[in-house]
């Protein structure tokens, strides 16, 4: 479904601030793949997955979607197949518009917009039974503006628009990290409940490692670029969270668990 | 004397919503773009006059009327290409087309820098001849467009393309994720908003009879002034809401600028007065914040 060859991108090219943030990564997924991504700051899973939604044209690599090359297209036209939660619950709904003129705009991704009246009362009711899949009451308030609801609200109307129309691809960044305990466990229930029902491929990057060993059916650990290690089915069953931070530990040399991973656990 | 009085409140109405085109223009590209777009003060006297120019030159008023509009238009299109294509930022981009169009707007008007409509057929002396009195001639086609206008643009920013316009300006990376190109809907917007612009121009200088170089100047801060009116005084819950706000809030500009010019400040000073309006109602949630301490540190 996705297949990564050879991505190669640096940052500040040239000048002493020149950094390689992925380095000759390749990676493929088969359809349906749920992959957990970890690894420390500045490994370079962020700019992976914002190079795979194209935010900016990798120096060198192959991006290859479900057969199709996409390196060459700009982010809006990648983006009929990929769905997106950011971490930042603020980044992914437009604050001053409601949540019905939201999913209007979602349902649209990746077909032609016309000058059409956005929403119709079939609509309302489509949007209505959706809204409701996600327990927070948000189908009885379609022309509420999305800027008076909370962070974990957002993201959950974040991630059913993502997933509105079911993408080839979900790119998940850190989407619970910036929630509260409670509402980020419930977005990510809501994430793995809409992933097996649509049987989305899906890319998840996290800081938590019992979500990464438990969560999906593959986990990835990066580090200064490259994919260090890749844990699928079996072998993902029999790795605590011990055995992963050391082998990061012999991998790389450096110690990933931070304060930030700790507390996570 | 009191004829004379309602006189002057009459001429606040009719420029508030001949002005009030402009401003639903600046709408556009300062409240639903996000873009601090100069080219206003440019596309306001060239749709001004391009209007002027084709009426001397014998061409029916509407049709004129009509060109300001698609005037504007290339105006604004020019600018999103500047900022899109170019890569130049947006007030640069505004500034530069403002300079391009004063040498532009010379060049229409034949070199000139003002030119006389006076006792030449227009718009409104045209509409004069299908009974309408005459003292409501301004008022009844000002409205007219206007309610035309505001429909148009409540419907527009309703449909698929206008949320995505809508977005651009609030949530450029979000609404990018979800498909749009958002050079085009930019492009769009600042088009719109100064064919608006445009046309507000070709209307004012009918109205006045004339049209000069200089009309424009300062037009994108009046509209600003104006918007902002009308968001304190009516509100801006809904888009209907705040398209009447707009329209309403040039209205109370005009009649503003009109009280201060009733108790005695010179037409000279009237921009001073613009600017130092924009300026207060700008620093009105700052100063709200800092003069009652006990309030704000309950928050």
């Amino acid at each position: 479904m996705l297949s990564l060859q050879g991505l190669k991108k640096t940052f500040n090219p040239g000048s002493i601030n020149a950094k390689i943030a992925l380095n000759e990564l390749s990676l493929e997924l088969k359809p349906g793949d749920f992959v957990c991504i970890i690894g420390g700051n500045g490994a370079g899973k962020s700019t992976l997955l914002n190079s795979i939604a194209g935010a900016f044209p990798v120096d060198r690599g192959k991006i290859v979607i479900d057969g199709q090359n996409v390196e060459n297209q700009p982010e809006y036209a990648r983006a009929s197949f990929i769905g997106r939660v950011f971490q930042d619950p603020m980044m992914g709904t437009a604050a001053s518009m409601t949540i019905e003129e939201n999913l209007a705009m979602a349902v649209k991704r990746g077909s032609r917009r016309c000058l059409r009246r956005a929403i119709s009362s079939q609509d309302r009711v489509f949007f209505s039974e959706q809204l409701s899949l996600l327990g927070l009451g948000l189908e009885n308030r379609l022309s509420t503006r999305v800027g008076l609801l909370s962070g974990g609200q957002r993201q959950a109307l974040t991630l059913l628009m993502a997933t509105l129309v079911p993408p080839k691809l979900l790119l998940l960044d850190e989407h619970i990290a910036s929630l509260d305990p409670g509402t980020a466990q419930i977005v990510l229930d809501l994430t793995q409940k809409i992933v097996s029902k649509e049987k989305l491929t899906t890319l998840m990057v996290t800081h938590n490692m019992e979500d990464a060993l438990s969560i999906g059916n593959r986990t990835i650990m990066m580090h200064e670029g490259q994919i260090i290690l890749d844990l699928t089915d079996k072998q993902r069953k029999n790795m605590s969270i011990t055995d992963l931070l050391d082998m990061f530990k012999n991998a790389s040399g450096v110690s990933m668990a931070n304060d930030r991973m700790l507390l996570a656990n | 004397m009191i004829n004379l009085t309602a006189s002057i409140w009459v001429g606040a109405l009719e420029q508030g919503l001949l002005y009030g085109v402009m401003v639903l223009g600046v709408y556009i590209t300062f409240r639903v773009l996000d873009f601090p777009d100069l080219t206003v003060d440019g596309s306001f006297t060239l749709g001004g006059a391009v209007a002027a120019r084709l009426i001397y030159s014998g061409y029916s008023p509407w049709l004129a009327t009509f060109m300001g509009l698609a005037a504007g238009l290339i105006a604004g299109l020019c600018t999103g290409l500047l900022h899109t294509k170019v890569r130049i930022a947006p007030l640069l981009a505004g500034i530069l087309m403002m300079i391009a169009l004063y040498s532009i707007n010379l060049r229409v008007m034949g070199g000139k820098s003002m030119l006389s409509l006076l006792r030449i057929d227009t718009v409104f002396t045209d509409i004069t001849l299908l009974g309408i009195p005459k003292q409501l001639v301004v008022i009844t086609l000002g409205l007219a467009f206007i309610i035309v206008i505001c429909y148009l643009m409540f419907v527009f920013l309703q449909t698929e393309v206008g949320l995505a316009l809508r977005a651009t300006g609030d949530n450029e990376q979000m609404i990018r994720s979800l498909g749009v190109n958002t050079h085009y809907s930019k492009v769009v917007g600042l088009s719109l908003g100064n064919g608006l612009v445009g046309l507000s121009g070709a209307l004012v200088a009918q109205y006045q009879s004339f049209s000069d170089a200089g009309m424009g100047i300062g037009m994108i801060v009046v509209g600003l002034a104006s918007v902002i009116m009308g968001e304190v005084v009516i509100g801006n819950k809904t888009l209907r809401r705040t398209l009447i706000a707009v329209v309403i809030g040039s209205i109370i500009y005009r009649i503003v600028i009109t009280f201060v010019m009733r108790i005695g400040l010179p037409a000279t000073d009237l921009k001073l007065f613009t600017a130092v309006l924009v300026i207060l109602a700008m620093a009105m949630p700052i100063v709200k914040e800092k003069l009652p301490a006990g309030k704000a540190s309950e928050r």
